[in-house]
């Protein structure tokens, strides 16, 4: 049990009342993994993941039930602000805070909390969170710079070291690199790679390839069910449903 | 080939149309700052800026000995400054609240009412506003004073403040506010860390012309006064100048802060 950081039971979201969007999904999610989560447009992968850190309650109307443990504790029933800070995340669109330098941006996270912290004590959180999303040598010399400056990968990677710098439990991730170019794409793929050894990724994906080259782990949904949870490897190599299959030589989504 | 070479001279000929009256848009800013110029340059100078408004006897013995009218329109002036000062403190935080209410609540009952009366403000003529606050002010204080001037001004500034926070909160993007969020941030260190200082920097562009209203005041004075008559264009054209050199600043600034 130790070995698993996040555990999904028979959770279940609805956008109304008649219409379940993720239907009772259970899952548990292993620690130091990246896991992906496929599947076609519209079958609840994004809702699952925001369901994690509670994004839903920022918006009326929205159901979950089940639970969701994460390292033992179930975040359903805790105070969001505290999930949100165990639960980090990373956007679609690179969304680094348009008014703060780079500097400020990473530590936007304390600022947000009202966590003070030692002068010295923030420039190496800031070394430390640019080195490990490798944006350090970029930006030292820009570092009072906004960070709307930088190029798309570039914000994208600041906005990690933003989630980093809190030291989460898990990272998650919604297709983090679907409005990049290729080559920044692969830079993010390389980065979560190394990450993995500090925190535990979950990362929803469009891009197939991608969740066959970085995620150990990977679900597959489909219209708001949990179709198929296994190794990458088992399941691009010899999936156990035919619904995978087909999603995976790319006869639908 | 005929229909083509007339095609092309068609639309040479609306190009054509569309620079001319393009042009003709801006003559009569060029004609109104000509004439203020030729009529008012001889009265612009530091003490123009420094000093007060001269006493209709001084400005008459100067024009009868063919000399420049002394005095300027520092009062003028300085009761913009007062007035706009104490207008934007009223206003601006209230309006400013309300419009982060009215984004974040959009389609409840009061957000509506809110809305639409503000709307209704935003239409009301100044020179209603300006009889309330005289009402209110003015006559039972006994005495014309720039709080009074400062009550309609910001009643006139708050629709304004209202609206264009709700719009520009409005247009940006939900991934910011989530952002925050998602980091653990509660509402309000959301709202004070983040949706301001964005707000800020895309707000900058608020009308800035109104406030001008005291200098307007003594324009009204020297037409009524045969013997300052003179000064009128001089600070006219002041006036024009401060709106511009405003309106270029403010639009620096936006540029510098633009998201």
């Amino acid at each position: 049990m130790e070995n698993i950081t996040l555990s999904f039971k028979d959770v279940s979201v609805a956008y109304n009342a008649d219409k379940l969007a993720v239907i009772h999904i259970s899952a548990d999610i292993q620690k130091n993994s990246i896991t992906s989560i496929m599947g076609p447009s519209g079958c609840g992968k994004s809702t699952l993941l925001r369901a994690v850190n509670r994004m839903h309650e920022l918006y009326p109307n929205i159901q979950i039930t089940g639970s969701i443990e994460l390292n033992g504790r179930d975040i359903l029933s805790m105070n969001p602000i505290e999930v949100r800070r165990l639960a980090g995340m990373v956007f679609q669109c690179p969304n680094p805070f348009p008014t703060m330098s780079i500097y400020d941006n990473v530590l936007s996270g304390y600022a947000l909390n009202g966590i003070k912290i030692q002068r010295s004590e923030r420039d190496q959180i800031v070394e430390t969170c640019l080195h490990n999303v490798g944006l350090w040598d970029e930006v030292k010399d820009n570092l009072n710079k906004r960070g709307s400056f930088l190029s798309g990968g570039q914000q994208q990677r600041l906005c990690i070291a933003r989630a980093l710098a809190l030291r989460p439990d898990i990272l998650l991730m919604d297709e983090p690199t679907s409005a990049l170019d290729p080559i920044a794409t692969s830079r993010i793929e390389d980065l979560l790679v190394e990450l993995k050894k500090e925190v535990t990724i979950v990362i929803v994906t469009h891009n197939m390839g991608q969740a066959a080259r970085i995620s150990d782990y990977s679900m597959f949904m489909y219209l708001g069910e949990l179709i198929e949870y296994d190794k990458t490897e088992k399941m691009f190599t010899n999936p156990s449903d035919k619904r995978t299959e087909a999603y995976l030589v790319g006869k639908f989504g | 080939m005929k229909s083509v070479t007339n095609r092309i001279f068609k639309d040479r000929l609306l190009k054509t149309g569309i620079i001319v009256l393009s042009g003709l848009s801006c003559v009569p800013l060029l004609l109104i700052l000509g004439e203020m110029l030729l009529k008012g340059w001889k009265q612009l100078s530091w003490s123009f800026l420094t000093q007060s408004t001269p006493t209709s006897l001084e400005a008459m013995l100067a024009v009868n000995s063919g000399e420049r009218i002394p005095g300027g329109i520092a009062n003028g002036i300085v009761g913009t400054l007062i007035m706009v000062l104490i207008a934007t403190a009223i206003a601006v935080p209230i309006g400013l609240l309300c419009g982060i209410y009215l984004s974040e609540h959009r389609k409840t009952r009061f957000a509506t009412t809110v809305r639409f009366l503000t709307e209704l403000l935003q239409g009301t003529p100044s020179i209603i506003i300006g009889i309330i606050a005289y009402l209110w002010m003015v006559v039972p204080m006994k005495t014309h004073s720039a709080l009074a001037g400062a009550i309609a001004l910001s009643i006139m500034m708050l629709p304004l403040i209202v609206r264009s926070t709700e719009e520009t909160l409005y247009l940006l993007p939900a991934s910011l506010k989530e952002a925050a969020l998602a980091l653990g941030s509660s509402y309000r260190s959301m709202v004070i860390k983040v949706l301001l200082p964005a707000l800020g920097a895309s707000m900058i562009q608020w009308d800035p012309t109104r406030p001008s209203s005291a200098v307007s005041l003594l324009i009204w004075q020297f037409y009524n006064d045969p013997n300052l008559n003179s000064m009128i264009w001089s600070a006219s054209l002041f006036l024009l100048l401060f709106v511009l050199l405003l309106n270029i600043t403010a639009k620096q600034i936006s540029k510098k802060w633009r998201i």
